[in-house]
C-alpha cells in the first residue's frame, strides 16, 4: 500500500503501471474467469458438439423441410412484428415527447411493461385476449380472424415483447431535436407530410433502424411467450426455438445442437449488425 | 394567415396522433395487462388466496425467491468487477469484450437451455465425471442458477459502466493519494458515485431471473414442487386447464413487474435530479 503512494509521484508513468496490474488483477480475474465459465465455455460446448457432425450431416439437419419451415416462421415473424414496433414506435415516443395529455407519465411509465413482466405471464394473457372468446379475439372471430393458437398470435407475442425498443431508442433523440428546424419548414410552406418525411424522420433513421434490429433480435429468441400463446404446429406456427426443445424431448441432441448453431450463429450476425447501427447512429450525432 | 392555419390543424391532428398511440398501445399491451387481473379475481378474493396457499405453487414461489437471492449477488460481484474493468482501463480487445459481455442479450434462452445441458448433462464434457461424483446440475437447482446467471449477465455492467465513464478517476486518485486502500476506495468514493446505476442493474436483473422462462425450463426438467420455478407453474397449471391457478399466479408476477416499474421509475427520477444538481 504505502509503496503505491511513495511511487506514485517522482516518475508517474512506469511505476503506475506496475501500480495498475497489482490492483487490476482480482477485478480481472473475476471478470475473465466468469465470462470464461458461465459464457465461453457453453458456447464452445454447443460448437464442439455441432462441429462432431459432418458437414453434410450438419447440412442436411438444418435444412430439413420442418428446421427451414420454422426459420421462416420465426424471422418473417419477427421482422413483420419488429416492423409494426417500428411504424408505432415513432408515433408512441413523437406522441410521449411532444404532447402533453392526461396520465402520460403513466403510460411512459408502463411502456417498459415488456420488459419487467414475465414473458410466461405475458403469452398466457395473450393467448387468454385473443382467443376466440376473449375480449379481443371474440371481436375479431366474426370477421374470420383467429389470433391466438396460429401464427399470428406468435406476431402478436412477439409485438408485445418488442414494444418498448424502437420506443426507448427514438425518445432521447426525439427530445434533443430542435423545434426550430420544423417551424423553419413549416413557414417556408412545407405541408405536415413533408415536415415529417424530409425533415423529422431522417434524424431519427439511425436510432429507428437500431430500434427495430433490438428488436428483432429479441423477437427471433422469444420463446416464453410464444410458447403459450401458439399451438406449436410445424409448418403452421413452431419456431425455431419451440423446435429445439422438441428435438431436445425427443433425445436428439444432434437435432437440437445444429439447429441451435444456426439460431446462434444468426444471432451474433444481428448483434454484429447493432453494433454496427449504433456506431453509424453516434457517428450521426457529431 | 399561415400559422394560424397550421396551429389549427395541429390540434387536430394531435388528437389523432395520440388516440392512434393509445389504441395501439391498449390493444398491445394495456388490455392484456388488465386481462391478468381480471381473469385472477373472477371468482372473488377467496379464490385467488386458495390458489396461492397450494403447496405447488408455495414451493414454486420459494424455488424463485432462491434463485434470485444466489443469482443477483453473483451477477453484482461480477458485474461491478467487469464495469469496473472496461470502463477504467484501455487495452486491446475492450471493444470485442463489449461485445461478447452482450452475447447473453442476443442470444435465445433455449439455445442457452441447450449449452447447459451440452455442457454438464449426461452426454456433456462433464457429464461424466459429474456422474462419477454424483453431484447432479442438470435437471436440478446448480443448472438452473447457470441458466439464471447467464440471461442476466450484463445487465449490471451496462448500467454501471456509463456511470463510472462520466464520474471519471479524479476523486479516486484523490483517495489514493490520501492513502485509502483498494477497498476503502470502493466502499467510500466508487460505491457512492454509481450506486444508482449499480440499483437500477439490480432492479433489472432481479425481475429477469425472477422471470426467467426458457432458458430455466430447458434445464429444470420442471418437476413439480421440486424444480419448478414461478413461471414454469404458470405455463403448466394452464397446460393442464387450471387456467385459475395460473393467473392467480400470473397475478404475482405481474405485482413484481408492477414493483420493478415503479422502483425504475424512482430511480430514473432521481438520477435526473442529480443531474439537475
Amino acid at each position: 500500500m504505502s509503496s503505491t503512494t511513495i511511487n506514485r509521484s517522482p516518475i508517474s508513468k512506469p511505476k503506475s503501471l506496475l501500480a495498475k496490474i497489482s490492483q487490476v488483477s482480482l477485478p480481472w480475474r473475476i471478470t475473465l474467469g466468469y465470462l470464461t465459465i458461465m459464457l465461453l465455455l457453453p458456447v464452445a460446448a454447443l460448437l464442439a458438439k455441432a462441429s462432431t457432425e459432418k458437414p453434410s450431416d450438419f447440412w442436411r439437419i438444418a435444412t430439413t423441410p420442418v428446421a427451414l419451415s420454422t426459420y421462416e416462421i420465426t424471422f418473417v415473424t419477427a421482422l413483420v412484428a419488429a416492423l409494426i414496433n417500428g411504424v408505432f414506435g415513432v408515433l408512441v415516443a413523437w406522441v410521449l415527447v411532444r404532447y402533453d395529455f392526461p396520465f402520460k407519465r403513466f403510460i411512459d411509465a408502463a411502456i417498459d411493461l415488456p420488459f419487467a413482466l414475465p414473458t410466461a405471464v405475458a403469452g398466457l394473457t395473450l393467448a387468454t385476449v385473443y382467443s376466440e372468446n376473449g375480449w379481443i379475439g371474440s371481436l375479431l372471430a366474426p370477421l374470420g380472424i383467429k389470433v391466438a393458437f396460429t401464427r399470428l398470435g406468435v406476431g402478436m407475442a412477439m409485438i408485445f415483447i418488442t414494444l418498448p425498443f424502437v420506443v426507448r431508442t427514438l425518445q432521447p433523440v426525439l427530445q434533443e431535436m430542435e423545434k426550430d428546424i420544423e417551424e423553419a419548414a413549416w413557414s417556408l410552406g412545407a405541408s405536415h407530410w413533408q415536415t415529417f418525411w424530409r425533415v423529422i424522420l431522417p434524424p431519427l433513421v439511425p436510432a429507428l433502424l437500431t430500434g427495430v434490429a433490438l428488436g428483432f433480435a429479441r423477437a427471433v429468441g422469444e420463446y416464453g411467450s410464444v410458447v403459450i400463446v401458439a399451438s406449436n404446429i410445424p409448418f403452421k406456427d413452431l419456431i425455431a426455438s419451440v423446435l429445439i426443445i422438441q428435438r431436445l424431448e425427443q433425445y436428439d441432441y444432434s437435432g437440437a445442437t445444429v439447429i441451435g448453431t444456426v439460431l446462434l450463429a444468426i444471432s451474433l450476425l444481428i448483434l454484429l449488425v447493432i453494433n454496427l447501427l449504433q456506431a453509424w447512429g453516434k457517428k450521426y450525432e457529431t | 394567415m399561415k400559422p394560424k392555419t397550421a396551429t389549427e390543424e395541429k390540434v387536430w391532428v394531435k388528437l389523432v396522433l395520440i388516440g392512434g398511440a393509445i389504441a395501439y398501445l391498449a390493444l398491445v399491451l394495456f388490455l392484456p395487462a388488465l386481462n391478468v387481473f381480471l381473469q385472477a379475481f373472477k371468482f372473488g378474493l377467496g379464490a385467488f388466496f386458495h390458489h396461492l396457499t397450494e403447496p405447488a405453487f408455495l414451493s414454486a414461489a420459494r424455488l424463485t425467491v432462491i434463485i434470485a437471492l444466489i443469482v443477483v449477488p453473483i451477477n453484482t460481484v461480477f458485474g461491478l468487477c467487469a464495469a469496473w474493468v472496461i470502463a477504467r482501463n484501455q487495452f486491446p480487445g475492450r471493444t470485442l469484450l463489449i461485445s461478447i459481455l452482450d452475447i447473453p442479450f442476443a442470444v435465445s434462452p433455449v439455445v442457452t437451455g441447450l449449452m447447459i445441458v451440452l455442457l454438464y448433462g449426461l452426454n456433456g464434457w462433464f457429464g461424466r465425471f459429474l456422474e462419477a461424483v454424483n453431484i447432479k446440475i442438470v435437471f436440478a437447482l446448480p443448472a438452473m442458477i447457470f441458466a439464471s446467471a447467464f440471461i442476466t449477465m450484463p445487465f449490471i455492467a451496462r448500467e454501471v459502466i456509463p456511470v463510472l465513464e462520466e464520474a471519471g478517476t479524479d476523486q479516486e486518485e484523490a483517495a489514493k493519494t490520501l492513502g485509502a486502500t483498494d477497498w476503502q476506495i470502493f466502499w467510500s468514493v466508487t460505491l457512492p458515485t454509481i450506486r444508482w446505476g449499480l440499483l437500477y442493474g439490480l432492479i433489472l436483473t432481479n425481475a429477469r431471473v425472477m422471470g426467467e422462462f426458457g432458458a430455466v425450463s430447458v434445464v429444470s426438467g420442471n418437476i413439480i414442487g421440486k424444480t419448478q420455478t414461478l413461471p414454469l407453474f404458470v405455463e403448466d397449471a394452464y397446460k393442464a386447464y387450471e387456467s385459475q391457478a395460473a393467473f392467480s399466479a400470473s397475478v404475482v408476477l405481474a405485482g413484481l413487474a408492477l414493483v420493478t416499474l415503479v422502483l425504475k421509475e424512482i430511480v430514473e427520477r432521481k438520477t435526473q435530479i442529480k443531474d439537475v444538481e
